[in-house]
């Protein structure tokens, strides 16, 4: 078995990473309590999104903020066509000299689902033009397979609707793509609290992305610390290997010796 | 009618020879970090942007990093 686990290393694209906690930037009360979710998360991999410069805003001065201590990961949210995600993921790679890039292409803004026909045709161009991909994508198995073939660097599988905080809907389904990618595999979205980040950790995922969770939560701080040991919870019980489920009772205490009257 | 250019999906007088120029006028300056530009759906690297000239009907998209998940 060469799934990933607690103790061994995390890489992605051939950079290892201590933690398998990415997190976004978005939806926080303030910029402190932001900054103070970050940092409890223990992440390294933190991600940013691409937009218009406003007439009104001189920047939100995020690069200045965060460039420095993170690695910086960019998305191209809001994009409903290859050729929209291509482009933004070249600003991104201009705005923050890195290659790398979350790549979301979404079918609509109800479900925020992906498009696959789209995700897969500007996930192919990317991987074509020397950008490490990471896809945001539907837990089906048969489009991880296909992104891994394209050549993408890690797949990540959403796990319910992003923002739904409704868990871990299909775990068989993870443990199918488990088992038939050898990429890392990070759940991207759906995660609600720490069980289910430790469940998908357990079902042999690598890394869990998540932003509303955390920043929505009534403490977010206290969450983003949640998250990270649920995770690592998750990690190590997977790498321990859960016993097999039972429908009757097996005494733990040995029966040897016990007194009979 | 004069000419016009699209900057970030708005239509406005071509006032500018330069890109610099308008990205000057938008304030955005060359040392900032996190802010790319694109021209007709290319990505204009930073170092061109004072060679870059603009005409007619050019598109051009200003963007920078902000919050996201």
């Amino acid at each position: 078995m060469d799934a990933k686990v607690a103790d061994k290393e995390f890489a992605i694209a051939g950079k290892k990473f201590s933690s398998r906690f990415l997190i976004g930037t978005s939806r926080y009360p303030n910029q402190q309590v932001m900054m103070d979710a970050i940092q409890a998360s223990g992440a390294e991999i933190v991600t940013v999104a691409v937009r218009r410069v406003s007439q009104d805003s001189g920047g939100e001065g995020l690069y200045d903020l965060l460039g420095e201590s993170f690695h910086l990961l960019p998305n191209t949210a809001g994009c409903f066509t290859a050729q929209d995600a291509v482009l933004t993921a070249e600003l991104a790679r201009e705005a923050l000299e890195t290659n790398w890039v979350k790549l979301e292409v979404i079918g609509d803004d109800e479900t925020l689902f992906p498009d696959v026909e789209q995700l897969l045709r500007a996930a192919e161009e990317l991987v074509a033009k020397g950008f490490v991909v990471l896809p945001y994508c539907n837990d089906d198995p048969i489009t991880c397979k296909k992104l891994e073939d394209i050549g993408c660097a890690a797949i990540m599988p959403l796990a319910a609707p992003i923002g739904s905080g409704m868990g871990i809907r299909n775990p068989y389904n993870l443990r199918i793509i488990r088992e038939q990618c050898t990429l890392p595999i990070i759940v991207d979205a759906g995660v609600g609290t720490a069980s289910d980040a430790a469940i998908a950790l357990e079902l042999g995922c690598d890394g869990i992305l998540l932003n509303t969770a955390v920043a929505g939560a009534r403490d977010p701080v206290k969450m983003a610390k949640a998250m990270r040991l649920g995770i690592e919870a998750g990690g190590y019980a997977f790498e321990a290997g859960r016993i097999p489920r039972r429908l009757y009772a097996k005494a733990s205490t040995p029966t040897d010796g016990a007194i009979k009257l | 009618m004069s000419e016009m250019i699209s900057v970030n999906g708005v239509l406005q007088p071509l006032n500018y020879l330069k890109l610099f120029d308008l990205l000057e006028d938008s304030g955005v300056d060359g040392r900032q970090g996190g802010v790319a530009v694109a021209l007709n759906g290319e990505v204009v690297p930073r170092a061109d942007w004072a060679q870059t000239s603009l005409k007619s009907n050019d598109k051009v998209e200003i963007v920078q990093i902000v919050r996201g998940g």
